[in-house]
């Protein structure tokens, strides 16, 4: 077992970390601090989850949203899909694993995966709307967005919501306020079985190998740990009993990375496009200086009255 | 008959000196300003998305969400009035044979040797460029617009069709804001342009010089028009 995070005190600390410790901020460029935070991470063991949903409810608490009450339409996934009420859901899917011919009930709890090259922050317009601390959370600084969406087409994981209400992004913060005072998540915390546990990245890795080798000895021969090196690994990882095949559990990715189209539309096209408009101007200008301006001369006049002069007049 | 479709409702030629020719109706004038001033509040608020250093200009709709908000509004009054002036101008702008040579002798329509181009009618080819492109710049706006009109039109298309508009629709911009960047300056360049939108029309030596056919048109029909009832 990984020891939880212990308690805090009840008297006030000061933050961990902050503004000083942005390494990116979207639409601005920041100095990165000397030092960069230990890095944090959450892990999820797909293999002890057991489906209670006590970590949907405690973030649902700790966060103080308050999702729709849904309909029942014949399956577990509570709400349906992510909303901007709720950042983080259990997503359910019976699988017939063709080794074997046994039923497998896989249940991933999706949410942000706090992306060491997050496509949301990528595509943000906004200056500051979304911000990344050297600890490796990615969140979302609702008083800078401006409810574009443009941070749901940069997501490889289909993970940020807008509001209808407030008209801004909403996703897993991975309880940034809790952990800048020593807390851990909330979802962590209320997991009864430690399928979600929290602690820097490293231990993580050491914790998920633990867990690895625990699964293969039990026939999990395709265990193992998904931080897909596409999006530069991510600080939400999960232990996967069949971590071949990631898509199998309601389709996480294989192999996410920022989408091309996405890449194409923040890098070249920008400067691509500063440039198109700029030559334009520039051409014109150019074009004046050296032709200067096209007069009507007093002879295209007076052709003119000619032509009109013939014209029989009353 | 061949070259009636040159001659929109409301041209006509009035001799004098200078001999003055009515190229635009009010009605047609209100409807080019509305389009240009939605065109040109249409760049300034993509723009002020598209790169975040020109995210100060969002300080002219009054800060980002308005931002957001207004420009695809803005957007569909583009759409609506550059309509009315596709159906006015639609006509005078096919292409027609002199067109080609106009613009395989484009360095002499840039060093302003205009007596050795053929003579055009209403518009010539780089006038016809402007229109026809935008023509169709503005469909792809609009429809790539509506995809990534995420408050409204979120739930009818997939992400990866999001991401797809957005790219064509910030490239599509580009070349709009760069047609009309080239619009802008011929009007400059070429003296005498500008009051055909401001006042209606333009001197006789200014249809002459530029748009003598049309100008023959006109004066053709203005004489057959006065003849007729004589007859
Ligand atoms: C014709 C109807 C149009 C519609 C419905 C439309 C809609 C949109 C929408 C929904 C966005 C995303 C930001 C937002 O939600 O406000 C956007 C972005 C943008 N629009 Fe439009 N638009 C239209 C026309 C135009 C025109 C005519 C131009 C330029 C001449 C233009 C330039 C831009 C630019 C540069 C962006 C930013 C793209 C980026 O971030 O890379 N749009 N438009
Ligand atoms: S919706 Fe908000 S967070 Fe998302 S890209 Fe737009 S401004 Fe950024
Ligand atoms: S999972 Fe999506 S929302 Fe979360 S950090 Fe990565 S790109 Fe951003």
């Amino acid at each position: 077992m990984f020891p939880p995070v212990p308690n805090p005190t009840t008297q006030p600390v000061p933050p961990k970390f902050g503004d000083q410790d942005l390494i990116r901020r979207s639409a601005s460029t920041v100095t990165p601090p000397a030092q960069r935070q230990t890095e944090v991470a959450k892990l999820i063991d797909v293999s002890k989850c057991i489906g209670c949903k006590a970590c949907q409810s405690a973030c649902i608490e700790w966060n103080d949203t308050h999702p729709e009450i849904g309909i029942n339409t014949g399956v577990y996934d509570n709400p349906h899909d992510l909303t901007p009420d709720m950042f983080t859901l259990m997503r359910f899917t019976e699988w017939e694993n063709p080794e074997t011919n046994n039923l497998e009930w896989l249940i991933r709890k999706d949410g942000c995966m706090h992306c060491e090259d997050p496509g949301c922050l990528k595509a943000c317009p906004a200056p500051g709307a979304i911000v990344q601390y050297s600890n490796g959370i990615v969140d979302f600084i609702h008083e800078n967005c401006i409810g574009c969406g443009y941070c749901i087409k940069g997501c490889p994981f289909n993970i940020p919501r807008i509001s209808q209400v407030t008209h801004t992004a909403y996703k897993c913060t991975l309880c940034s306020d809790r952990i800048a005072v020593g807390q851990g998540p909330a979802c962590a915390k209320a997991c009864p079985t430690q399928a979600i546990v929290f602690g820097t990245k490293d231990e993580m890795k050491e914790h998920a190998a633990g867990r690895i080798t625990d699964l293969k000895s039990r026939g999990f021969a395709n265990a193992g740990l998904y931080d897909p090196p596409g999006v530069g690994g991510t600080h939400v990882m999960y232990v996967l009993h069949h971590a071949d095949k990631p898509e199998i559990y309601a389709g996480l990715p294989n192999n996410p990375r920022i989408s091309p189209i996405v890449e194409a539309w923040k890098g070249v096209t920008k400067y691509a496009g500063l440039a198109v408009i700029g030559f334009a101007a520039a051409a014109g200008f150019m074009h004046y200086l050296v032709a200067g301006p096209n007069r009507v001369s007093e002879e295209d006049e007076e052709a003119a009255e000619k032509l009109t002069g013939e014209e029989p007049r009353p | 008959m061949s070259t009636d479709y040159d001659v929109e409702k409301g041209d006509s030629v009035h001799p004098g000196k200078p001999v003055t020719v009515d190229r635009y109706t009010a009605g047609a004038r209100v409807n080019h300003w509305i389009t240009a001033i939605s065109l040109v509040l249409l760049a300034l608020s993509g723009l002020a998305l598209f790169h975040p250093r020109l995210f100060f200009l969002t300080g002219l709709f009054g800060g980002g969400p308005l931002t957001r908000i207004i420009h695809p509004w803005i957007g569909v009054l583009l759409f609506f009035s550059f309509f009315g002036l596709f159906l006015r101008f639609w006509k005078a702008n096919l292409w027609k044979r002199e067109d080609g040579t106009w613009l395989a002798r484009i360095r002499d329509v840039l060093t302003g040797h205009e007596e050795r181009l053929p003579e055009v009618g209403k518009y010539n080819a780089g006038q016809k460029f402007v229109f026809w492109s935008m023509s169709a710049l503005i469909i792809v706006l609009i429809t790539t617009g509506l995809i990534i009109w995420d408050q409204y039109f979120s739930v009818f298309t997939t992400i990866e069709q999001k991401r797809w508009a957005v790219l064509i629709h910030a490239i599509a911009a580009i070349c709009a804001i760069s047609v009309w960047i080239i619009h802008v300056y011929a009007a400059i360049w070429v003296r005498g342009t500008i009051r055909a939108m401001t006042r209606g029309s333009v001197t006789g030596g200014w249809a002459w010089r530029h748009h003598r056919k049309w100008l023959r048109e006109l004066v053709g029909k203005a004489s057959k028009g006065k003849s007729t009832p004589a007859e």
